[in-house]
């Protein structure tokens, strides 16, 4: 197998997306952030990376050591920001700790002042009203946000490009089936169902993500079904017919990659859609299970909590970097996609 | 005879590129009609629209030359100015009357707002001057027609509307560019004929833009020959074509097409037998789904072709003929009995007809529609063999080279993309294409309309030879004539989805029974002549 090679017209847009600086850089910022979100476990978290201990390695990260191995009584997990075991180690050996020495629902029982505790050396942005600590919960808050958005994009896009395509492609009867279908299915109240489903199950990540897909890929169709009804009469396209290639082939060859433009172009903002989506179901509560890091709830205390303002500025900033970030690649894409640009 | 409009040393250029005008010169005379002719990208439309400034200026620049008309320079006049003289003094009329009428306004409201602008006429004055002028071009009751929208006429009557409007305030300067193209050809010549009896009534000069050098010698005083920007010749009409000095311009006059087909690979063996065929479209059902009115496309069409021969398909547009070379593979339903070397296709369905694919093969018009632009062109022309002929990508590659050779292209073009080629080298991929199965039949619908004259010569020497090779049979499909004569050896005339005439072509050509075939024949070979 060769390199991937791209063709002129990929080029061209990549050359594209390049030229338009700020998108471009966004894109890296972006990714860098994502990064180091994905490897939040190192960088808040409330367990040692490395804690050496009468001449043997321990990798808390990653495993779980009972406390009896550091001389206590318990055969639960050690808790090692309690200064018992704490002391017991830094006396026979020592701890390396993540720079962020909390985790996303770890309480702070040391505060001096009651919780929301503002700013200090310890905890870098202050804690919530329930002494946890804000920058770790807006490191994982971030995490599950872009996770959340990716799958959802990647899963709406995926069911909405093949409904859009069938429509467009097959026309007729299908296709006014489908748009009727569509005009209802839309007009049914997001909100309310997540309000009765969460009444009868304890709504986690995975309900959300089902119950925001049957709606969010509804967005797409229209735009993938318009280019398969424009490309279908295309002369290339009867040429295909005419060399006997079956309906799904001439879908996927010849009139997908021309669809898949409008569908790259409109991708950043489907994920700001879904990231926002989630946030304000959080933040009224119908999101995330209570305890999970989550940007709307940080949002939903800094409401409540007036006299705190580093809750409501933190989740503001994130939020709104990250937004922000997403929009900047979305119009690059937009700009590397432009025949109209070389 | 005064002199009306001089280019003197006019050079264009877009965004500091290759100039595509260079150093041209040129002068009309009062009342004379001037033929700017040459291929497309010649510079020729470039140099119509800078006569009235219509390019857009943010690209175009012109770093040398004046336009002087009645002593003045157009290139520095005012844009106040220009307005002034655009549609009172030098008028234009373009190629595609479809889209250079506003679908929204009524043919009196478009004529009227020419007389309105430039000589303040309202109301009944308007009204009065715009029925004098749909008579002066020939529309039947005017009167009836002034409140119909552009949809609503035909494309000669929307040229004539046009052309009304270019006329209303009598210009001194008429610019024609390829008034004709889109029209049919005894559209063309109605409207040709308009033209040169209005220039004799209104004493206006022409500058007339086309690539079609059989207009020029009717029509035409004096030509000017354009090539890559540069003026390569300018004469007399007459003397030009007597005696043409450049090299450039015999080719574009040795570019007409031989007068008739080869017959070398000709033999009685029967392969297609169309019997009564229809295809009708539905355009409005009842509430369960029945037909209840259609637009019968095709009516009762019966012909026949022998291996090796081909069937020239002539009609104006509308007529059903790119219809039936559909309904022939099947990409458009029809009833009616189709027959390939004695087996009866026609009640196939999509999947059992896919076998027969490989031996009826399509050419399409449109060479820039009709590649896929995200595929090399091996992918494009394999793709077929990946159905019709699974074999080692070696196997696949040998073929594809040699059908690119039988095409006349450099075989290593095969990893290059459809963009990269011109009109005629694309229309050789796409008959290369078609090639690489190893049909018996091919369609070929309009392969040459959109070619340049001389390309067009070209891709027919091209496909005579291939048929002579191969002894492939064709089923040309075209409006023009002179094409139609140099493949065909049968000829099928349509008129609104019925076969007017159906016989040797041979036959047709030199003594055409029917009264629609005498007029099609007498407006095409009228200019070859």
């Amino acid at each position: 197998m060769t390199v991937v090679k791209l063709t002129p017209i990929q080029q061209r847009r990549l050359a594209n997306f390049r030229k338009n600086r700020r998108g471009f850089w966004s894109l890296w910022v972006f990714l860098a952030l994502f990064g180091l979100s994905l490897i939040a476990e190192l960088i808040a978290n409330d367990v040692p990376l490395v804690t050496y201990y009468k001449g043997d390695l321990y990798f808390p990260v990653v495993e779980s050591v009972p406390e009896e191995t550091f001389g206590g009584f318990l055969p639960t997990e050690a808790d090692y920001r309690d200064s018992f075991i704490a002391d017991e180690i830094e006396a026979n050996g020592w701890m390396i700790w993540p720079p962020i020495r909390f985790s996303y629902n770890t309480t702070n029982y040391n505060l001096e002042v009651p919780s929301p505790a503002p700013p200090s050396t310890e905890n870098w942005i202050g804690t919530d009203d329930q002494g946890r600590d804000v920058a770790a919960r807006v490191i994982y808050g971030f995490r599950i946000s872009v996770l959340f958005g990716l799958i959802l994009t990647i899963l709406s896009c995926i069911v909405g490009v093949i409904v859009g395509a069938i429509q467009g492609f097959y026309g007729g009867k299908i296709d006014l089936i489908g748009q009727r279908f569509i005009e209802v299915w839309s007009g049914l109240p997001v909100l309310y169902l997540l309000i009765i489903l969460s009444s009868i199950v304890q709504p986690n990540f995975w309900w959300l993500l089902g119950i925001m897909l049957l709606f969010s890929w509804m967005g797409l169709v229209d735009v993938v079904r318009a280019e398969f009804l424009r490309a279908r009469n295309f002369e290339y396209v009867k040429a295909a017919r005419a060399l006997g290639l079956g309906n799904r082939k001439i879908m996927f060859r010849h009139i997908l990659p021309n669809a898949m433009v409008a569908t790259l172009t409109f991708l950043p903002f489907i994920l700001t859609g879904a990231i926002t989506g989630l946030t304000s179901l959080d933040f009224l509560g119908f999101g995330l299970p209570s305890g999970s890091p989550s940007l709307g709830e940080l949002i939903a205390q800094g409401k409540s909590n007036l006299h705190a303002p580093w809750l409501g500025i933190s989740a503001f900033i994130s939020l709104s970097i990250m937004l922000t970030l997403l929009v900047f690649v979305g119009e690059a894409v937009r700009d590397a996609f432009d025949p109209r640009k070389n | 005879m005064s002199q009306l409009l001089e280019i003197k040393d006019l050079s264009v250029t877009f965004d500091a590129s290759i100039p595509a005008v260079q150093r041209l010169s040129l002068r009309i005379n009062r009342g004379e009609t001037v033929a700017l002719v040459g291929e497309s990208g010649s510079g020729k439309s470039v140099s119509a629209l800078s006569v009235l400034r219509l390019l857009d200026e943010r690209h175009a620049s012109y770093p040398s030359g004046e336009i002087v008309f009645h002593g003045e320079d157009m290139l520095k006049a005012s844009q106040k100015r220009l307005r002034q003289i655009r549609g009172r003094q030098i008028s234009m009329i373009f190629q595609e009357p479809m889209t250079s009428l506003n679908p929204l306004h009524t043919v009196e409201k478009q004529i009227s707002e020419t007389l309105a602008l430039h000589k303040g006429m309202r109301g009944p004055q308007a009204r009065s001057r715009c029925i004098e002028l749909l008579e002066l071009v020939g529309i039947p009751s005017p009167e009836e027609r002034l409140n119909s929208y552009p949809h609503q006429l035909s494309g000669g009557q929307k040229q004539r509307v046009m052309i009304a409007m270019a006329l209303a305030n009598e210009p001194d300067l008429l610019i024609a560019d390829e008034p004709t193209t889109a029209l049919d050809v005894t559209v063309q010549k109605q409207v040709l004929e308009l033209l040169k009896d209005l220039q004799h009534k209104l004493g206006m000069a022409i500058l007339l833009i086309t690539h079609d050098l059989s207009i020029v010698r009717r029509y035409a005083d004096h030509v000017v020959v354009m090539e890559r920007g540069l003026l390569v010749e300018e004469a007399p009409t007459r003397t030009l074509f007597e005696d043409p000095q450049h090299p450039y311009t015999r080719r574009l006059l040795d570019a007409e097409p031989p007068a008739s087909p080869s017959g070398a690979m000709v033999n009685n063996k029967a392969l297609l037998d169309v019997d009564s065929l229809d295809v009708r479209f539905i355009t409005r059902k009842s509430l369960l789904g029945k037909p209840k009115a259609w637009f019968q496309a095709v009516e009762k069409v019966s012909f026949s072709l022998n291996q090796g021969e081909t069937l020239g398909i002539v009609g104006e547009s509308g007529s059903g003929k790119t219809t039936i070379g559909h309904a022939l593979l099947k990409l458009t339903g029809s009833t009616g009995s189709i027959r390939l070397a004695g087996e009866e296709l026609s009640h196939l369905d999509q999947k059992a007809f896919r076998p027969w694919r490989s031996r009826i093969q399509i050419v399409f018009q449109d060479p820039f529609g009709s590649l896929s632009p995200r595929m090399s062109v091996a992918e494009i022309i394999r793709e077929g063999l990946e159905i019709h002929a699974p074999a080692t990508p070696e196997e696949q590659d040998r073929k594809v080279v040699q059908s690119l050779d039988d095409v006349g292209l450099d075989p290593d073009a095969r990893h290059r993309y459809p963009h990269e080629f011109s009109g005629g080298q694309r229309q050789r991929i796409a008959i290369a294409r078609a090639l690489v199965l190893q049909p018996e039949l091919i369609i070929l619908d309009e392969p040459t309309s959109a070619l340049d004259r001389t390309v067009q010569k070209q891709v027919i020497t091209l496909l005579r030879d291939l048929q002579d090779k191969y002894g492939l049979s064709y089923v040309f499909i075209s409006h023009d004539l002179s094409v139609v004569r140099a493949l065909s050896h049968k000829l099928l005339v349509l008129k609104n989805g019925r076969v007017v005439e159906y016989g040797e072509a041979s036959g047709i050509f030199s003594a055409p029974q029917h009264e629609y075939t005498r007029e099609l024949l007498g407006a095409a070979l009228f200019y070859t002549r």
